[in-house]
């Protein structure tokens, strides 16, 4: 029996905005289908867990910066390198890259996993996100003062249907392990699809479609905001 | 926000009148109520909850009364305080509201020290919630504060240290950080059917439900006791009040029995949950995502709908799908409410959970 290692990072810091949703529909959607689930919440001071799947939500600005500097004192960076998955939101998509700047212009160190920087862009980016992802749609909400750019070969997430994303035309990124994006909060559950393509390359398998309430929701979205 | 007011209008309508303000992410309304009731007699209030500078002129043109009561909304407090110089500022906790209007909870605090620190008026004093560390952060550069050791349902955005960002320990009622940044020590103290103030031990019952109510009430009656208030009449006025702008009241529509609570943020829900009991099978929540409540509704997985196991709940309001999928995932059985008219009644008086533009709805409906 597979078992699906969960590790929610540092929810008290990076969990603004109903964050911990993603890790609760990966559980649900993974059990639903006969997969064993653990999931820790991982608080500050605690060590870092083995897991299949680490998850970063969004923060404030002075817990982003936090969760940064105490990740990379952990062996997070290698663990990823050596093939552990990643879905981070927001924040979480900010502090995976090289640098990030929050407030004003002083630039913080990142996590170094892929490479991409952030500045502060000259608004807010609030609103709703809507992204192409090859050939699905994804649905969610955005709020975050960031512009972010992608170094040399590094993928991005899908292009922008509405929203700004990274740049106003890319949305996150995407390595064989990583999934970034700005739809920040509860984006699994507003996109089933996108849990299933993330607990599937977590766990390596193909899955069946599981009918659940999310489904009514996503189309509904999609129908509402045109995408 | 509507009109803009000419810059010194709430000053020259403040001026020669006892002032309290009220602010906070929940529980602002009830507690202006609370105040305005104890205190007795003509108080102004804006009581609409229109709580940004045009609705306190409004309020202050309205009468004349040397009594105020203000509720003010967390962004415009500092603005407030300059403007009428109040005696009394009740702070009663900060939590995670509306995000999507980017006034995150901690620099709320931060502005709230700001203006606590350079406030105008030396003799203000503040009543504070000595057990929300957010408020604390703000209040502790007051000059005059009555602490109050008062319930609280939500501290997941006071887990990190407001000055130092270490995680804090909590137990035993207090809280602390290796920083020194400790939970002070209370003047009041809320016990099950009395209040503590100093040494003055008032007899505290309501008829308003939940352990937020009588947080509301202590607070209410610490910044009465400021200004001379005698408390054992003004607990009892204060226990009479049934509703509040609608919110608990009892109401009528479609051949069912309602119970109007509103709860617009993971803290107001967490709070409102532990209100409905286990015999009410039947719970309706309503969610609407408008500017007025917020466009994005992530915060519905921040509120604990684990709660609601055991009960049957019909999703209401135009993002039903949302709650729906929330409860969902929380395995909670739900019945989705496309058409109002066909929900069975029930027996029973039917909680009714709102957030804030969904609330005014039903209150619009129902009678």
């Amino acid at each position: 029996m597979l078992i699906v290692k969960i590790a929610v990072l540092f929810p008290e810091l990076l969990g603004t905005y109903g964050d911990g949703g993603n890790g609760l529909v990966i559980a649900e959607r993974s059990r639903r289908r006969g997969y064993d689930v653990d999931v820790t919440s991982v608080a500050l001071g605690d060590d870092l867990p083995d897991a299949d799947l680490y998850l970063l939500g969004g923060g404030e600005d002075g817990p982003q910066r936090l969760a940064s500097d105490l990740l990379r004192r952990t062996s997070f960076a290698r663990r990823v390198g050596d093939g552990a998955h990643v879905l981070a939101v927001c924040a979480g998509l900010q502090i995976l890259g090289t640098t990030f700047s929050v407030e004003g212009d002083d630039e913080y160190e990142g996590l170094n996993v892929v490479d991409v920087v952030t500045r502060r862009g000259e608004h807010r980016s609030v609103g709703e996100l809507c992204v192409r992802v090859e050939d699905e749609t994804l649905v969610g909400f955005e709020n975050h003062g960031g512009v972010t750019r992608l170094g040399d070969g590094v993928t991005a997430l899908g292009t922008v249907l509405r929203g700004r994303g990274n740049d106003g035309a890319l949305d996150g990124f995407t390595t064989s392990n990583v999934w970034a994006t700005y739809a920040h909060g509860p984006v699994l559950a507003l996109n089933p699809w996108f849990a299933d393509r993330v607990i599937a390359g977590v766990l390596g398998v193909e899955l069946e479609p599981l009918a659940t309430a999310a489904d009514r929701l996503y189309d509904e979205r999609r129908l509402t905001l045109r995408v | 926000m509507g009109l803009r007011i000419a810059p010194g209008l709430l000053t020259t309508l403040a001026t020669g009148r006892t002032v309290i303000v009220v602010s906070g992410t929940n529980g602002k309304t009830t507690t202006t109520a609370m105040t305005a009731v104890g205190w007795g007699g003509p108080v102004v209030s804006n009581a609409t909850g229109a709580n940004m500078p045009p609705g306190h002129a409004a309020a202050l043109v309205a009468s004349n009364s040397p009594r105020v009561v203000l509720e003010v909304d967390e962004a415009w407090l500092a603005a407030v305080v300059d403007a009428t110089r109040p005696r009394v500022c009740v702070l009663l906790n900060l939590s995670r509201d509306q995000l999507d209007r980017a006034n995150e909870v901690r620099h709320l605090a931060e502005r709230w020290r700001t203006m606590l620190g350079d406030v105008a008026n030396a003799d203000l004093v503040v009543v504070a919630n000595a057990n929300d560390p957010l408020v604390v952060y703000a209040a502790e550069v007051s000059r005059h504060v009555r602490w109050c050791d008062v319930p609280v349902t939500w501290l997941a955005d006071a887990v990190s240290c407001p000055k130092c960002t270490s995680a804090l320990e909590h137990g035993e009622g207090l809280w602390r950080c290796r920083c020194g940044f400790a939970r002070p020590r209370a003047m009041a103290t809320t016990l099950d059917e009395e209040l503590v103030v100093g040494d003055h031990r008032i007899e505290l019952t309501l008829a308003l439900p939940g352990q937020f109510n009588r947080a509301n009430a202590a607070m209410a009656l610490c910044a009465l006791a400021i200004v001379g208030v005698d408390l054992d009449a003004a607990a009892s006025r204060i226990g009479e009040i049934t509703s509040v702008a609608g919110r608990f009241a009892e109401r009528q529509w479609g051949g069912h029995c309602l119970q109007l609570l509103l709860a617009k943020n993971p803290a107001g829900f967490a709070a409102m949950l532990e209100t409905v009991t286990a015999d009410e099978r039947d719970v309706w929540v309503a969610i609407n995502a408008r500017v007025a409540d917020g466009r994005d509704p992530s915060w519905l997985y921040d509120v604990p709908f684990e709660m609601l196991r055991g009960h049957r709940v019909y999703c209401f309001g135009d993002r039903r799908l949302d709650v729906a999928t929330r409860l969902d995932y929380a395995k909670v059985e739900y019945v989705i409410v496309d058409d109002d008219a066909a929900v069975p009644t029930s027996a029973n008086l039917v909680p009714v959970l709102a957030n804030y533009t969904a609330f005014s709805d039903w209150l619009a409906c129902s009678s």
